[in-house]
């Protein structure tokens, strides 16, 4: 086994006695920093919370907060990592600490590390600014997602607590300050992050590989064609956690340069396949309003952290968000192997439950989104929950229309009702070359209701999940009327 | 005032202060027990095998699992030198023969690693030879599968009544369960230490009863055998009964191996093992008078009680007592039986029944309203309790005039009338959206039902520098109770707050303990912190007198400082008069007792006293609910609780808050799925994750939530004339479910019953919207015209969410 080791707290310390199945949260345990907690081992209550040191996109440092329950240890390899026990200490609390302390943010205490952490991230995100500083006007009775010192309320919506109800919590959030200029961990920013480095661990029969290359990884997946791929691991480390498997090979691809590319051009934007959800939404900056739409609405920021966006779709769940979404703005995927690259629809991409046109040595590169868009999208989530859920049903419209107010292109994307995500064609069909009316929509909702094959299950029942596809079509249409669509 | 009730000047009780430990809950320095077990290297784990099947004899064939590396013992029926069960009514076999539900324990893996006891259960072979598998209530109800005592309530003869009432509903109601999903899943760790003494740290709720099962099932005394509980992760009930089994299983893996065994089970294990809320079905009939006034109500209740009785029968009965909630009702009949399936065995949880039996006449309230054409905040507040009058169990309802004074305040403070009105038209604009505004009331009988729980103890040192150690039966679980204790010790002694520590609950130091439950732990164990402090407090007065030259009766303990009546005399610090008792021989520790005055409850006829007071409270809560979706948001939320004099003002606060949310997780959101059919699952927990079980989060806080305390509230013979507050603002909740109702009535036309399924999740309020639109277009018109006043039978839904859910007029 190669050296490896991670930054905790400041201090540098050697990852042994891990296989490729440790969690960070496992070995953060046994080192003996148990502030964070395993709440539920799938990256929903954020009780495992910890702070990575990850790039701010140009030369410096931004405090992301992930699951350390969903992270392999081996992936910290030259990573630095702050806990709630690295933040402060009872004598010397952080200022997150402090103002959860006094407000009564805690109560039985165990997810409040957690919280502390989540916290943290958004104190020192560098483009928080308070309300009154941006210069722009703010309704506080009307906002209660953001505080007044800029704090977004979403960035604590993947840590659950169950005693306290959440208010003593917003409201410490809110009572934030700035930082200071001499707290560490914001003149830790002005740095670069942590450079990506190889790493290989060979324990128990089990291998963790992260390549040093885009060549090296489609080598080894040409050869070990059964491995399992990682990026952000937060769907593979509900495999590990929940289901108990196990990989004789994973291969960890989320800091190969080439799947992290970002390029907007006249008639595409390309976004590499390793880029986060998070990454993705702050490089775009609302440059594609239906992502913009969806990915606040994609798990939680803990998970959006970390999941990428080649990895929703090499997962290619039927309830993954992106996928609708993508349907939507017709994007294709680009595969690359050992021999070549090649270019599919994405429409064609999905073959059946958890099956793609991915072969087991190629990888996801990345994704294309052609441009121009259209100028009518809309992202509608069925869940139970607003925050932090999984989808009963998503469906994701893209619509063109003419200067009459003719329909002259539809896709729309589902997800939740079929083994894979579903493009709507015989919907599309019904609105294509019609007025954009509620005559038109009535009509075509009613074979939108009928499109997939929706299953009951615990989220949904299967008449649920059909009628909310009818809907969704009337729920776009008064958010949309005709006069209000640009053509 | 009792002398329990008055404070002094300048007390600790009262102060608004943090949680004790919230510096360290905020670093990730405050340790609970699964944080010991990572703290040493010789430490076994311990991972279940469990059942495949929902009822099934078994046999087991352990010798796969222990040729797995890292393997060293299965633990089996045949290892049990005491007696293998784990439960209080001897129907809880440990390892059991016949696996009672799906997910059941069968034996224990003990390895060096997780992954290693992972490993080594799925080794272990398992021959099923199936049972019939009873899954729902309703399946219980037709085999007529029950277990325990039914019980009744009955008042007056409500029979006849009902016969000639002018108006007279019946119809049958749902509420579904609830997982406690403290963050914290149950854990121990025991060892056996150097004297033979084995040692089980544990998170439960009721150590005592944990240290009586481990010493059963080791076949030892119970002063071998020492439980300590540092803090848990929450508990809401579900550590009150369940964590001994857990215990028993680490003890006995540590008595056999002589190493340290963990017990932490993982979310999946604790959501397919451990007991929930249990679900109720309810069958109802109740007659109204031409104004609205509830004449006579007869309920059927029926609890799935699960595999095992565990609390079910003290859930059902506090359940009975509830069904009045706030509400005269003067002829009363109110049934419990409580169903055995194959599922988990239920169990306590925060309201411990109470809220399922405030559903049953919130519920009705609700339903009927439209029918009888009367506001339905109109109607409840119609039907209050008057002071003087009596509860169908027979207990005067004291202090009534603070549940009409209450409800006064909310309705003022959150601007109902004015709300409503903006609502109103909100409503007639927007076609897909609709708010409403409810309002109901709680009123929730303190203390255990079983009167022998009702008495505490604890230990209280003080040593000869002034320093306060303080140990006491109760636990901690977040509900702030030794912030609560800190503060009621400080007072006492009349020390600052720092003066005092407080040590991790132990049996060995305070016997005998009653479950941390009921909302009575600051009650009942500030009584006997309380107890203990006033007797070194007297002592060591007696030796100030002496040092200060002043009457023993007339030395003041204030703030550390230790004097005579009168800021003008000498005076001496805590610290050196109890240097100076000591000096003069005189005890400077104390055992305290505390015992709950005045309750008498006559289980058989289920008749007297068995409440020392009642809490009271009421919410107004503001939903707006989607009508493409269903999907709901609460926009304010006004609530006015009873706390009587705050011991902990902060503490009270967040009981109330976090209690409301939980309660509405309850009503709106979280939704226990079991397999039902007859496939090869049948009764497995599909919702097993928090993927999949969903608790409230961020998005279901309040956006406005406004929380007042009752004022002048002082409850007299109560510790520092403080009330109890852990479980009753769950059920202020029920105004939210209240409320989400109204909105979907506000899709329909006035008059329409609305029938809401429990929870009314998205989808349960999507169908009850579409019902309430389609009696609106089948009746075509928006007015009521129902001349019988009677309500409706719900149309027929195009997707029926439950065909038996219809209210229908009474068939005479």
């Amino acid at each position: 086994m190669d050296h490896i080791d991670v930054t905790v707290n400041g201090r540098q310390r050697p990852l042994t006695g891990i296989s490729a199945h440790t969690t960070a949260l496992d070995w953060l345990r046994e080192t003996g920093l148990t502030g964070a907690k395993e709440g539920c081992a799938e990256g929903e209550c954020g009780a495992c919370a910890v702070l990575l040191a990850t790039s701010d996109g140009a030369d410096g440092t931004t405090w992301t907060a992930v699951n350390a329950c969903l992270l392999p240890a081996a992936a910290l390899d030259g990573q630095e990592v702050v806990t709630s026990e690295g933040l402060g200490s009872a004598d010397a609390l952080h200022p997150v600490q402090e103002r959860l302390a006094e407000a009564g943010g805690s109560q039985c205490g165990y997810c409040t590390p957690g919280f502390a952490c989540s916290m943290a991230a958004e104190f020192y995100r560098a483009d928080r600014v308070p309300a009154d500083a941006d210069g722009q006007e703010h309704d506080h009775d009307h906002d209660h997602d953001h505080g007044p010192n800029g704090f977004d309320l979403h960035a604590l919506s993947g840590n659950l607590c169950r005693c306290t109800g959440y208010r003593p919590i917003r409201d410490a959030a809110y009572a934030l300050g700035e930082p200071e200029p001499a707290d560490p961990l914001a003149a830790r920013r002005g740095r670069p992050a942590p450079a990506a480095r190889a790493t290989r661990l060979d324990g128990d029969g089990e291998r963790f590989v992260r390549p040093a290359s885009l060549h090296e990884a489609l080598r080894m997946l040409r050869d070990e064609p059964e491995a399992v791929v990682v990026a952000g691991s937060t769907d593979w480390g509900v495999d590990l956690n929940l289901r108990g498997r196990r990989a004789a090979l994973t291969l960890a691809v989320e800091r190969l340069p080439e799947l992290r590319s970002f390029a907007v051009g006249d008639d595409a934007v390309e976004i590499g396949a390793a880029l986060t959800i998070a990454e993705v939404g702050r490089r775009l900056g609302g440059r594609v309003p239906l992502l913009a739409e969806a990915f606040p609405q994609f798990a939680s920021p803990l998970i959006r952290n970390r999941a990428t966006i080649g990895g929703n779709l090499g997962t290619a769940s039927p309830i993954g968000d992106t996928s609708p979404a993508l349907l939507a703005l017709d994007a294709r995927v680009v595969l690359v192997s050992a021999g070549g690259e090649r270019e599919v629809d994405l429409a064609e991409y999905f073959t059946g439950y958890r099956q793609t046109l991915r072969r087991p040595d190629e990888l996801i590169r990345a994704v294309r989104i052609p441009l121009p868009l259209a100028p009518l999208a809309a992202f509608h989530k069925i869940a139970k929950r607003r925050f932090d859920d999984i989808s009963s049903v998503a469906v994701a419209f893209a619509l063109d229309l003419d200067d009459a107010g003719a329909v002259t292109a539809a896709r729309i994307g589902l997800g939740g009702v079929a083994a894979t995500p579903i493009r709507a064609r015989a919907t599309e069909d019904a609105l294509v070359g019609r007025t954009w009316s509620i005559e038109t929509v009535r009509d075509a909702a009613s074979v939108l209701g009928g499109e997939g094959t929706p299953m009951s299950d615990h989220r949904a029942s299967a008449e649920y999940r059909a009628v909310m596809l009818d809907r969704a079509l009337l729920k776009l249409f008064r958010s949309a009327p005709r006069e209000e669509v640009p053509a | 005032m009792s002398e329990l009730a008055g404070r002094p000047a300048d007390p600790a009780v009262g102060t608004p202060v943090a949680h004790a430990d919230a510096p360290l809950h905020a670093t990730g320095a405050a340790v609970y027990t699964d944080d010991l077990a990572a703290r040493r290297s010789d430490v076994l784990t311990a991972w279940p095998v469990q059942s495949q099947h929902a009822h099934a004899l078994v046999t087991l064939d352990v010798d796969g699992a222990l040729a797995v590396p890292g393997v060293v013992r299965v633990l089996t029926a045949d290892d049990v030198p005491g007696v293998n069960d784990a439960g209080v009514k001897d129907d809880e076999p440990l390892f059991p023969s016949e696996a009672m539900f799906h997910g059941h324990a069968l034996a224990w893996v003990l390895a060096e690693t997780a992954e290693a006891a992972r490993l080594g259960a799925a080794a272990v072979q398992v021959a099923y030879e199936p049972l019939p598998a009873i899954v729902t209530v309703a399946e219980a109800i037709e085999a007529g599968s029950f277990q325990g005592v039914p019980r009744t309530i009955r008042r007056g003869d409500p029979e006849r009544v009902l016969g000639t009432a002018p108006h007279v509903f019946e119809g049958v109601s749902e509420v579904g369960g609830q997982e406690h999903f403290y963050l914290e899943t149950h854990a121990s760790l025991a060892l056996v230490d150097s004297e033979g003494q084995v040692f089980v740290e544990c998170s439960t709720q009721h150590p005592s009863e944990t240290q009586e099962i481990v010493a059963h099932v080791l076949g030892l005394p119970s002063n071998r055998v020492t439980v300590q509980t540092l803090r848990m992760g929450g508990g809401f009930g579900g550590k009150e009964m369940q964590p001994h089994g857990f215990a028993a299983i680490a003890a006995l893996g540590a008595t056999l191996t002589g190493r340290p065994v963990r017990l932490r089970l993982n979310r999946t294990q604790d959501l397919t093992m451990t007991g929930k809320r249990h679900p109720f079905h309810i069958e109802w009939s109740a007659g109204f008078d031409d104004d609205g006034r509830i004449l006579a109500l007869a309920t059927t209740l029926t609890s799935d009680g699960g595999w095992s009785l565990d609390l079910s029968e003290p859930v059902m009965g506090r359940a009975l007592c509830h069904v009045d909630n706030a509400y005269w009702i003067p002829h009363f009949v109110a049934q419990g039986r409580i169903a055995k399936t194959n599922k988990v065995s239920q169990t306590a949880f925060r309201g411990f029944g109470g809220p399922q039996g405030m559903f049953v006449i919130e519920d009705i309230l609700g339903r009927v309203a439209p029918a009888l054409g009367i506001d339905a905040a109109t109607l409840r507040r119609r039907n209050f309790y008057e002071p003087g009058q009596t509860t169908p169990y027979g207990q005067t309802v004291r202090h009534a005039e603070r549940l009409h004074e209450i409800w006064a305040r909310v309705r003022d403070e959150s601007a109902f009338d004015e709300r409503r009105a903006l609502i109103a038209a909100f409503n007639a604009e927007h076609p897909d959206t609709k708010r409403a505004l409810a309002i109901t009331p709680v009123k929730f009988g303190i203390s255990f039902t079983l009167t022998a729980y009702n008495q505490a103890g604890a230990l209280v040192h003080v040593y000869k520098d002034g320093s306060v150690l303080v140990n006491h039966g109760g636990t901690e679980m977040g509900q702030g109770l030794h912030t609560k204790m800190l503060q009621v010790a400080a007072t006492a002694l009349g020390v600052p707050l720092e003066s005092v520590r407080l040590a991790p609950t132990r049996t060995d130091k305070v016997p005998n303990t009653s479950a941390t439950a009921a909302s009575s732990g600051a009650d009942l164990n500030g009584g006997a912190v309380k107890h203990a402090c006033e007797q070194i407090r007297d002592r060591m007065a007696a030796v100030a007198g002496r040092l200060l030259g002043v009457d023993e009766r007339d030395v003041r303990f204030s703030r550390g400082r230790v004097s005579g009546l009168g800021a003008s005399g000498p005076s001496v610090t805590f610290a050196e008069l109890a240097q100076a008792a000591y000096d003069q021989r005189v005890q400077l520790w104390a055992a305290g007792f505390y015992r709950t005055e005045g309750l008498h409850w006559d289980a058989d006829r289920m008749q007297g006293e068995p409440f020392k007071y009642f809490a009271y409270g009421a919410a107004a809560t503001e939903v707006e609910v989607d009508g493409f979706t269903g999907a709901s948001r609460i926009r304010r939320v006004d609530i006015v609780h009873d706390v009587g004099d705050s011991l902990s003002p902060i503490v009270d606060l967040g009981q109330v808050e976090g209690g409301f949310v939980q309660g509405a997780g309850w009503l709106t959101l979280e939704e226990l799925r079991w397999d039902e059919t007859d496939g090869p699952g049948r009764g497995r927990l599909l919702t097993q994750s928090a993927s999949t079980y969903k608790l409230p989060s961020f998005s279901e806080m309040p956006e406005v939530f406004n929380v007042g305390f009752y004022e002048r509230a002082t409850e007299d013979g109560v510790v520092y004339g403080s009330k109890a507050v852990g479980e009753p603002p769950l059920m202020l909740a029920l105004s939210v479910r209240e409320a989400l109702r109204e909105a979907v009535a506000a899709f329909g036309a006035a008059g329409h019953s609305v029938e809401l399924a429990s929870p009314a999740t998205p989808e349960a309020v999507f169908w009850a919207i579409e019902d309430a639109r389609r009696a609106a277009e089948t009746t075509g018109t928006t007015d009521a015209a129902d001349g019988s006043r009677r309500a409706q039978p719900a149309p027929a839904a195009a997707a029926p969410i439950d065909a038996a859910r219809t209210l229908t007029p009474f068939d005479r």
